[in-house]
């Protein structure tokens, strides 16, 4: 009369067995191992890519920071420059990873712009495959794949460009996508919301799915929440890496001649609201997504191709050696 | 009094008049004449959509001349660059002025934007070429002046630079028409940012060897002081708007944000204040002249000269204006050859390719076609021997059997013979 019986069904347990302590355990685990996070950016120069990168992480994390001249001339083509740093919060430590992408948009011509992008992540999940297709696999396979990519759109206050759109439709179905709008301080309120709801509607109209995306949502409660995000969506975001101080408090923010940009205050911009989303709620399930699904996606397409399981050689990604 | 001539050459000197005789009347009567006529002034704005050209027009000139009834051209999404003017007449104090603004939505908009500044410096030209076509006529009474006097070139904000597309449209038409630029959307930078962000435009300007417009130098001490602060102020970091919003009881042009206002008129906010005053109220017929004296001038010896110039040496003139439209017309021919030439000599060398490339394929299934042809001729040699080897194996067998019979045959004849023998034996 003991034993409690476990069925597919679910049923009651008729004293504690201490089932819930996984989630202490997984902390513990996360905490030892640490966890890695790549984020990518996009946009234009001059949009404030770098700065909005070290604002969220409330360090010197970009490429800015990394050495690189201020005035550097802009790149002939599309570069792809990664930068990492270990940084700790808490006793968990990450290893984040910013990828950048100078050059893009900047070209008098800017035709296929996007396929470095395309390729450098094609490349990173590439890598993955590789390595979980060994015989022999390592213990804890190093993740480069690209988990969120932040894509600027400019301030202009009327449509998204053609470069944007053209961006996002060919990139949303290998990437998550979060769209957000870049020195928002150059519009007023109301300019911002017609903006705003002009883009969505061109984005819904065009099929693009940014992050997080419709389709995948588990149940009533993540489709709730995600639907409140996806109505304030695209995030009008303002950085900064100076403090002023502002009724007595230390506040990071843009000193104009009218006025101080306070970043974290939500009258302002919503800033403070895209980073509660990227890294306090949704960071993990960022993660997720790209791996049971654009990863996958990738994955199939890739041993489809090939015709079987096969280790790959590293000409490229259609190269097969069979 | 009166200074006698020194020399016999007629030179001018000053003489000082002994009463007043009334030429200094003669400004006024300029001056009333000009205000009969009227002023015309053509202002050209060019810069990537959504930099607030069309609000920057409506503050300048106090008017709206893009209303719900007209929108401008920014509610419009061009796929190609257009150049579209639209005309409004002012009035102020007395004195008109017809307006002529000259928008060019779409330029820098698509992914791809080469020559995307063709159809600006086609503008130009065609306004150019028919002031220069009214001005040879015969009647000349009335000469509408519509060439674009100003070209207003907008940068976006980025902080950082010059993009290459503001490079190159400056560089292309900086001598044909008088290019200021502005910095758009100022209230985007901070004041330092601001700084930085002139200084860099102005350093990459210098290192283009771009010509912008360039205010001149007057005699009056006063204005030259104005002068050179306007210049260190340049490009000009200009923020529009045309709504009223009340500022400490007072009430102001601005842009209304949730930390504070930003003031159009206000000399520290940004440097409106002083294009308005540059653009109308001190710099506007040098504009007009700088560009019908230089600009306008450029234009006409150029087209003059490529007209007149017949017979012309076309090996000497190679790249130059001064050809003839005969050797024109026989250098696109020439080109027109070679160009085909070229596509002949590409077409036959991926004709060869195929070529190359099926007869390797018919090679290859050649090979393999004998390969197989072998394999079979070995698998019937092979079938061959065996079946040979069987029929021997069967000949021998026949024959052994054969034997066997014989040799019953011999035993039954035997055995019949000693019958016989038994039987010849009882007679």
């Amino acid at each position: 009369i003991g034993n409690p019986v476990v069925g597919c069904g679910g049923s009651t347990l008729l004293g504690y067995i201490g089932i819930d302590t996984i989630i202490e355990q997984m902390r513990k685990k996360t905490m030892k191992t640490g966890f890695e996070f790549n984020i990518m950016v996009v946009g234009h120069s001059g949009l404030g890519k770098s700065t909005l990168v070290n604002t969220l992480f409330k360090s010197q994390v970009s490429r800015k920071s990394a050495g690189w001249a201020r005035d550097e001339k802009i790149p002939k083509t599309v570069e792809i420059k990664s930068v990492s740093h270990v940084i700790e919060e808490g006793g968990v430590k990450m290893k984040l990873t910013v990828v950048d992408t100078p050059g893009f948009g900047d070209q008098i011509n800017n035709d296929n712009c996007w396929e470095p992008i395309s390729k450098y992540i094609n490349e990173q999940f590439e890598k993955f495959l590789k390595e979980e297709v060994n015989i022999t696999r390592k213990k804890r396979i190093p993740d480069t794949r690209v988990h969120c990519c932040i894509y600027f759109i400019s301030p202009t206050g009327h449509t998204l460009r053609q470069l944007d759109m053209e961006f996002m439709k060919r990139l949303s179905h290998s990437v998550n996508i979060i769209p957000v709008i870049a020195k928002a301080d150059t519009m007023t309120i109301e300019e911002r919301q017609e903006f705003k709801q002009r883009v969505r509607k061109e984005l819904e109209m065009s099929g693009i799915e940014f992050y997080p995306q419709k389709e995948f949502d588990d149940d009533m409660e993540d489709k709730s929440d995600n639907d409140k995000i996806r109505e304030t969506m695209p995030f009008a975001v303002v950085g900064s890496d100076k403090e002023y101080q502002v009724n007595n408090k230390r506040v990071l923010g843009r000193k104009t001649a009218w006025g101080i940009v306070e970043v974290e205050n939500p009258n302002h911009c919503e800033f403070a609201q895209l980073r509660d989303f990227l890294i306090r709620s949704h960071l993990q399930d960022l993660k997720e997504v790209t791996h049971n699904i654009h990863y996958e996606t990738y994955r199939a397409k890739r041993l489809n191709d090939n015709g079987g399981l096969h280790p790959i050689s590293t000409n490229g990604t259609h190269d097969s050696n069979l | 009094m009166i200074e006698r001539p020194e020399t016999a050459v007629p030179s001018i000197t000053q003489r000082n008049l002994e009463g007043y005789v009334g030429f200094a009347n003669l400004p006024n009567q300029v001056y009333r004449k000009s205000v009969k006529r009227g002023f015309e002034f053509t202002l050209m704005v060019v810069g990537e959509s959504g930099l607030g050209k069309s609000t920057l027009i409506n503050s300048l000139f106090l008017t709206d001349l893009y209303s719900k009834d007209y929108p401008g051209p920014s509610q419009r999404i061009k796929k190609t660059v257009q150049v579209e003017q639209s005309k409004v007449l002012i009035k102020e104090g007395g004195v008109q002025l017809t307006l002529t603004i000259v928008d060019t939505p779409g330029f820098g908009d698509a992914v791809d934007n080469s020559n995307c500044w063709q159809p600006v410096i086609n503008y130009i030209d065609s306004k150019c070429e028919d002031f220069l076509n009214a001005e040879s006529r015969v009647n000349r009474r009335s000469m509408p002046d519509n060439r674009v006097h100003c070209c207003l070139y907008f940068i976006a904000p980025s902080g950082h630079g010059l993009k290459p597309l503001d490079i190159e449209f400056m560089k292309r038409l900086h001598d044909k028409v008088n290019v200021i630029p502005l910095i758009a959307k100022a209230d985007t930078l901070t004041p330092e940012e601001c700084q930085l962000f002139k200084k860099q435009i102005m350093k990459e300007i210098q290192e283009h060897k771009i010509k912008i417009y360039e205010f001149p130098d007057t005699e009056d001490d006063e204005d030259n002081k104005l002068i050179r602060k306007i210049k260190e102020k340049m490009p000009l970091a200009v923020v529009g708007s045309n709504v009223v919003i009340e500022v400490n009881g007072k009430k102001v042009r601005g842009r209304q944000y949730p930390w504070g206002v930003a003031e159009v008129e206000n000399g520290e906010h940004c440097d409106f204040t002083v294009l308005r005053n540059m653009l109308i109220r001190t710099h506007m017929q040098d504009l007009k002249d700088v560009t019908n004296n230089v600009h306008y001038e450029n234009y006409r010896s150029k087209k003059l000269a490529a007209v007149t110039c017949n017979g012309v040496d076309t090996t000497k003139t190679k790249g130059q204006l001064t050809k003839s439209p005969l050797a024109q017309m026989e250098e696109e021919r020439r080109e027109h050859v070679m160009k085909m030439k070229k596509m002949e000599a590409e077409m036959e060398q991926v004709f060869e390719m195929k070529v190359k490339e099926k007869k390797q394929k018919l090679k290859d299934s050649e090979a393999e076609l004998e390969r197989r042809h072998e394999q079979m001729k070995r698998n019937l040699e092979a079938q061959y021997k065996d079946l040979e080897e069987k029929r021997r194996v069967f000949e021998d067998e026949k024959n052994n059997w054969e034997a066997q019979q014989r040799i019953l045959e011999q035993q039954k004849l035997d055995a019949s013979k000693s019958v016989n023998k038994s039987k010849e034996k009882f007679f």
